[in-house]
């Protein structure tokens, strides 16, 4: 580890003030050595809480544990291990970490980016790896004017600078690309300070609501209620299919009423397109039913001397003329899966004529002279049904997303100057008609070494002529 | 023209590829490496082909969407950035012997979503219907196909440093020969994770974006964001060592082939052996 003069000063300053400890708990705090290990041993003990049920009731961990391992898994805070306190307190300790780092190292980054050193003296040129030079033809300013050009053609404008008779001439492209790694650092603890905020002022909440009905409260995971300040109506709940079967659209007319006011009329809230309003955003989640269905059936007997609608709830039995009796067994809104050939709604009905045993068939929405071809004394057709559903909703609120959103930009900005900006220099020093042309780069000195000789070559070109 | 035949060439065209790499090494024969490298753009461009036309072909079913949506079709897109990855590193440093250790991935990628994944297009399930969907994907698989590049790079330097270190002279003769020196090797290693760390870190974010889109939390310690979040402190870990002395060298190699296989676990893994909210995979 490089000690620069920042922590000389530091080492001195705080060795008068008899603190070593405070010294060397700084000194553990900016080490990189702690950053690689906090780093990895985060990726390591993250893995845990990915293997072992998070936030499972006790139920659900004893079918998976034995009371032993649930008692020392428990005490390691292993169930919730992201919210444990020896995980939040890495955290803390990365966050330090990275801060320490940073500021040890940010005033020398600082000053080499904000003030730079247009003199290519020996002890300069010695530590760079690209110099070229040449015994140059004509007088000095001669000289001086043509590698200005020179620079300005195929570099950039250069700084002129003499000093003790000889000539210095300098050039810097993006300076400040040398903070890019700062930018990073500093977009994590943006994040980090989002999520807190978001923590602290936020919160996730859920609620179920039936069709036509309203609700001003949501309920926290731990069942706590919460007022929203305004109402939210659900008019009407609806799951459309694909052909296939498999869900197509989940969808919620909510309707939002704040003193007495319509906000938002029945605005339709899909899965991909929440409902926000005061900061409080609605996402479609979940659905059940909320209540029996109510079916609605036909039977007309066969010889015509009936012919009557039917409602009836699942399992209600009913009685017809004939003093036989119908039930609905079971129903589903979409049969194509299950009796491929049909579409639609279909419901299974148990019939039980007067002195025989009960017979079970299935009549089809979508096909009314199914049941016709069953050959019975009475014949039923199904109408379809009615089913309240309710609409779960996630709910949450968090004041603090938008500062973390600012940190991930923040971190993307930073992360793209870190990787492929570099700050690149290059000198001309004239003296006593010898040219030294030198040159440096923050990274990838591959790269720059390229760019360097192209330069060199360029500069033979010039020299011929 | 069907894209699942034009699959079918991209497959045989990675497998001859892989087949003139192979050979290249073992001969030395410089066109062998050169039709290695046509015959993986041939399959790219057959790919590229096929993987527009499944995306018309779930238009004209009726439910159109970008062929993203399921298991065979991250598996095809996957293989597909390899090869994008691989392309432009040897079109740019022109060493295409890391062919050899680079589209074996490709290939085992598509044979696997040929012959062992149902490949049928279904329609999009509410949740995966969002355009951050487009964006979530292109920008983790293109970062985890730089992984997968990095990975075969670090092995080769494994082997050359390997073969070095065990007898130079018997080094000299054999196939490590044809690899780049281990300095270039290390160097293009951490290229590739100069770029995919960006990408991955896109992904996360865009996958957090998404998240916090659909649900209201941009972060849940799901597995599969536990993973991802695990693979880049990994590479994270990687970026930082290379700046510390004596992390070069055979330690990043290691850093680089462990960060692929939580990669892969982070893809894969996390779908087959955890569960999550990501639908690809598994049962479904």
């Amino acid at each position: 580890m490089r000690t620069g003069p920042q922590s000389h000063f530091r080492r001195t300053f705080l060795s008068t003030t008899n603190s070593g400890f405070l010294q060397s708990l700084w000194d553990f705090f900016c080490s990189l050595k702690l950053a690689i290990s906090l780093i990895i041993t985060l990726a390591v003990t993250s893995i845990f809480g990915t293997i072992i049920k998070q936030n499972g009731t006790l139920e659900e961990l004893q079918k998976e544990y034995s009371a032993g391992t649930i008692k020392l898994f428990d005490a390691l805070g292993l169930f919730d291990m992201y919210h444990s306190w020896w995980f939040i307190l890495l955290l803390y300790l990365f966050t330090v970490n990275l801060t320490a780092c940073s500021i040890k190292r940010l005033p020398r980054v600082w000053k080499m980016a904000s003030e730079p050193t247009p003199f290519l003296d020996s002890g300069l040129e010695k530590s760079l790896s690209n110099v070229y030079s040449f015994i140059a033809k004509g007088q000095a300013t001669q000289v001086k004017e043509r590698m200005t050009d020179f620079l300005k053609a195929n570099f950039g404008a250069p700084v002129v600078t003499e000093r003790d008779g000889e000539i210095h001439l300098f050039v810097q492209k993006s300076p400040y690309s040398r903070l890019g790694v700062y930018v990073v650092h500093l977009s994590i603890i943006v994040v980090f300070i989002g999520a807190i905020l978001g923590s602290l002022f936020g919160y996730k909440a859920f609620v179920n609501i039936a069709e036509g009905t309203e609700t001003d409260k949501v309920y926290t995971r731990t069942e706590k209620a919460i007022d929203l300040g305004f109402t939210v109506r659900c008019d009407k709940f609806s799951v459309t299919l694909y052909d296939t079967g498999a869900p197509k659209e989940f969808r919620s007319l909510l309707t939002v009423i704040d003193n007495g006011k319509v906000i938002y009329d029945k605005r339709p809230t899909i899965v991909n397109d929440p409902l926000s309003y005061k900061g409080i955003t609605f996402y479609q989640s979940s659905y059940g039913p909320a209540g029996d269905p109510i079916y609605h059936l036909t039977a007309r007997a066969r010889n015509g001397s009936f012919n009557i609608p039917l409602t009836l709830r699942q399992g209600q039995m009913v009685r017809l003329g004939d003093g036989s009796t119908v039930q609905v067994v079971e129903s589903t809104p979409e049969v194509g899966p299950m009796m491929p050939g049909f579409s639609g709604p279909a419901a299974r009905v148990e019939y039980t004529p007067v002195g025989k045993p009960p017979q079970l068939f299935v009549i089809f929405k979508n096909f009314p002279n199914f049941d016709d071809q069953r050959g019975g004394e009475v014949i039923f057709t199904y109408d379809g049904s009615e089913e309240k559903f309710f609409t779960g909703l996630q709910v949450a609120k968090d004041p603090g997303v938008w500062v973390v959103w600012l940190g991930c930009a923040l971190m993307v900005v930073g992360i793209c100057i870190a990787f492929f900006m570099s700050h690149k220099r290059v000198w001309i020093r004239i003296a006593g008609g010898r040219v030294v042309m030198a040159g440096s780069a923050s990274k990838n000195p591959t790269g720059f070494g390229i760019l360097f000789d192209g330069l060199v070559e360029k500069l033979k070109q010039v020299e011929k002529h | 023209m069907t894209s699942s035949l034009l699959f079918n060439i991209t497959t045989l065209a990675y497998l001859v590829s892989m087949v003139l790499f192979f050979a290249f090494l073992a001969s030395k024969n410089k066109s062998l490496g050169i039709g290695g490298s046509f015959a993986a753009y041939a399959g790219f461009i057959a790919q590229t082909i096929a993987i527009g036309l499944r995306w018309k072909e779930s238009y004209d079913m009726g439910h159109g969407h970008a062929p993203l949506s399921n298991l065979y079709e991250s598996v095809v897109f996957f293989t597909w950035t390899i090869i994008l990855i691989f392309g432009i590193l040897d079109l740019k440093y022109k060493y295409r012997i890391i062919g050899a250790f680079v589209v074996p991935f490709a290939l085992l990628g598509m044979a696997w979503a040929q012959l062992g994944l149902p490949n049928g297009i279904e329609p999009l399930v509410p949740a995966l219907q969002s355009n951050w969907l487009l964006y979530h994907v292109i920008t983790c698989f293109l970062g985890y196909a730089c992984f997968a590049v990095a990975c075969g790079i670090s092995i080769m330097y494994l082997i050359k440093i390997g073969s070095e270190s065990a007898d130079s002279n018997a080094a000299a003769g054999g196939v490590v020969s044809m690899f780049p020196s281990a300095r270039v090797l290390d160097d293009m290693n951490y290229r590739s994770i100069m770029i995919g760390f960006p990408l991955l870190t896109l992904g996360i974010i865009t996958g957090a974006a998404w998240a916090n889109y659909a649900w209201g939390t941009y972060w849940s310690w799901d597995p599969k964001e536990t993973w991802s979040l695990i693979v880049w402190f990994v590479y994270a870990a990687f970026l930082h060592a290379r700046i510390t002395r004596g992390w070069v060298g055979k330690r990043a190699a290691w850093l680089s082939i462990i960060g692929f296989a939580a990669t892969i676990f982070c893809y894969l893994g996390v779908n087959l052996f955890l569960s999550g909210l990501h639908s690809y995979g598994g049962s479904r």
